[in-house]
């Protein structure tokens, strides 16, 4: 990086900063010499000009015409090709297959140890270190995920194994393996990547929600010679229904849109393509639009309901609270 | 309520209490339930204790290895550091410094991240207060069914806009892009306009969202009262609700921040790739694409990618806890 290239970096932030400034200065500036005559609308109006707009630009038009283009092919025509080779094609079909797998096990698995961590360590000394060596990955990106997972599976060729998997496999007497090259294990193994990021969050929610069980009943639960086990069950798990919703709701989304992990571990290759990069690479690598669109629009489907359900889950918690 | 329920509660104080109720298990029950007891919690405390140390350990490679010599990483694995000794601080002098043209040169992408995080997090902020004070306190009927729009928009999945949006980036945006290139020849023809922009148009539905639920709880007395004062609606604004929205505005900030931090797929669409504008997971990402086997730069550069989010995360963890929960189900 040269003197000025950075300058005109930092020249560019400042006059982002300058102009976001103005804009926001001569909002309300007009805002508060708004005409007497409908003072109140041109006032709502002002305030909520910017962000309409972005939104308008940026979410309502795309996604309006993003739903036309999947039903477009390359030459403009209305038809269903796009969709008939989603369900039909070898490749495109394993990228569903693998969506559906990747749904299948990471919310379930984070939500699980996440909830058996959260009970191990509650109430125990150093509780709070606990969590945080546990939560940390969630501050780390995809992509920094992927490098330090992409080590843990790094193969070698000739001389000893120098990524932590291969090198266990081969105290065990194993044989070394590429383990991101093998169908289906590779999958799976990127599957742990986003397990070991949501598994945190998991934690910290059920967490807290354990928290909120009214000790009264564990304790009488105690009193009538329930074991840890029984009382964990009948107890805590039907007080932490919401929040086990929400969490698995959540990581369900996310793991719907995983992108990033497959994008650095593989892009796609070996058979790893999930549909939010299978929408990248037709719509941005290989100008396949309508493609792409149709990806795109399929994900929507796959994630609407269980935003619904989502929503409504919490809807009905703050209204008990 | 700006979050789910159990984000409210600060780590600090969860600590206290589990130790007051610790203290309180100490009292004498029958000697066979104290055995019970204290049996599944050692077992209790070995699994935490595995499952603690299965998490750590890919990170804590990482970082051991980004320290270790390019030849030790290639020959022998981490963890046996100490048979095979070495520390050097070369792999990050090459990461960050080096100008040759096959090194990752991250000291740019680095500058380029801050900048976009920077203003992708500030404009989305304020454009949000703005419009979650107009709908919490300039009231029409229209108005609220226009924020449940805006509120259901975040179930768009940014997939959905991208194709679009990047055609009208180019129609758009790229001529004033080239017009600021000519008048000012230090900022290059591709600039961090896009990823502003974009950032912002998808941070809103969720940010809008969650201040409004904040300014909204702001006592009505307090802004009635201003307004008899003679206060204008641009004075309550900057005097009263963003002072007020302080907490909330600081978790969706951090949101946010580490959100853009850590985005790689916008950048990819957006930001052309290049030294000028790319940021720095998507130099990380490429780096693993066309380095992967030379571990000594891929670890120092991930440590280098990672270190800035982390950062925040421990000195501001608790915001970071709020404004997660509540920002769960973005992108």
């Amino acid at each position: 990086m040269t003197t000025p290239d950075l300058l005109g970096k930092i020249l560019q932030v400042v006059m982002g900063l300058v102009v976001l400034a103005a804009v926001v200065g001569l909002l309300i500036f007009f805002i508060d010499k708004a005409p007497k005559k409908g003072r109140d609308y041109w006032q709502l109006g002002l305030f909520l000009l910017p962000a309409m707009l972005f939104v308008a630009i940026g979410l309502v038009y795309p996604a309006i015409r993003t739903s036309f283009l999947a039903f477009q092919n390359n030459a403009g025509e209305w038809s269903l090709d796009n969709f008939i080779w989603m369900f039909t094609q070898p490749a495109a079909i394993r990228t569903l297959i693998n969506t559906v797998l990747w749904v299948a096990l990471a919310p379930v698995i984070s939500t699980v140890i996440g909830l058996a961590y959260a009970v191990f360590i509650d109430k125990s000394r150093g509780e709070k270190y606990y969590k945080v060596i546990l939560f940390m990955p969630i501050a780390i990106s995809f992509v920094g995920a992927g490098v330090i997972w992409g080590f843990v599976y790094d193969y070698n060729g000739v001389g000893d194994q120098i990524g932590l998997l291969n090198a266990i496999v081969v105290a065990f007497g194993g044989e070394p393996v590429q383990w991101l090259q093998t169908d289906p294990i590779n999958t799976i193994l990127l599957i742990v990547i986003m397990i070991w990021i949501q598994t945190g969050f998991a934690m910290v929610l059920l967490s807290a929600a354990i928290k909120g069980v009214p000790t009264e009943q564990i304790e009488a639960a105690e009193l009538d010679g329930t074991n840890a086990w029984q009382r964990f069950l009948n107890v805590t798990v039907p007080g932490i229904r919401g929040s086990l919703v929400v969490v698995f709701t959540t990581i369900s989304i996310a793991t719907l849109k995983v992108f990033d992990i497959v994008r650095t571990m593989t892009a796609g290759n070996f058979n790893t393509s999930v549909v939010a990069n299978e929408m990248y690479t037709q719509a941005f690598r290989a100008s396949e639009i309508g493609r792409g669109s149709a990806l795109a629009l399929i994900l929507f489907v796959f994630v609407l309901p269980i935003v619904i359900y989502n929503v409504n889950v919490l809807r009905k918690q703050r209204e008990i609270r | 309520m700006s979050s789910v329920a159990p984000a409210d509660l600060p780590i600090d104080k969860e600590l206290a209490d589990g130790e007051a109720v610790e203290l309180a298990e100490r009292e004498p029950g029958t000697k066979a339930a104290r055995v019970k007891k204290r049996l599944t919690s050692r077992t209790a405390t070995i699994a935490s204790l595995v499952i603690a140390v299965v998490w750590t350990i890919p990170t804590f490679g990482l970082l051991i290895s980004s320290f270790r010599p390019a030849e030790l990483i290639r020959t022998t694995g981490w963890w046996t550091i100490l048979q095979n000794p070495g520390f050097t601080l070369e792999n990050y002098a090459t990461v960050l410094f080096s100008s040759s043209s096959s090194s990752p040169q991250l000291g740019s992408y680095l500058v380029n991240s801050i900048a976009i995080t920077l203003l992708g997090t500030l404009i989305t902020l304020v454009f949000a207060a703005m419009a979650a004070y107009a709908f919490a306190w300039i009231r029409f009927k229209w108005v609220n069914w226009l924020f449940i729009f805006v509120f259901a928009l975040q179930i768009i999945p940014l997939q959905m806009s991208l194709v679009p949006l990047l055609q009208i980036f180019s129609t758009w945006l790229r001529p004033m892009q080239a017009w600021l290139h000519d008048v000012v020849p230090i900022i290059p023809e591709q600039n961090y306009l896009p990823l502003w922009l974009a950032h912002a148009m998808f941070g809103l539905p969720l940010a809008i969202f969650l201040l409004h639920n904040f300014i909204s709880d702001i006592p009505a007395d307090v802004i009635e009262a201003a307004k008899v004062d003679g206060a204008t609606h641009g004075q309550i604004f900057f005097r009263i609700v963003l002072p007020l929205a302080t907490p909330a505005l600081a978790s969706f900030a951090i949101f946010q921040f580490i959100w853009v931090w850590n985005d790689l797929l916008v950048a990819l669409i957006f930001s052309g790739g290049t030294q000028d504008v790319a940021p720095i997971t998507q130099r990380l990402a490429e780096l693993v694409g066309t380095r992967g086997q030379d571990w000594q730069l891929l670890t120092a550069a991930a440590f280098v990618s990672i270190v800035i989010p982390l950062i925040v995360f421990f000195s501001l963890q608790r915001y970071f806890v709020r404004g997660l929960l509540a920002g769960a189900t973005k992108g």
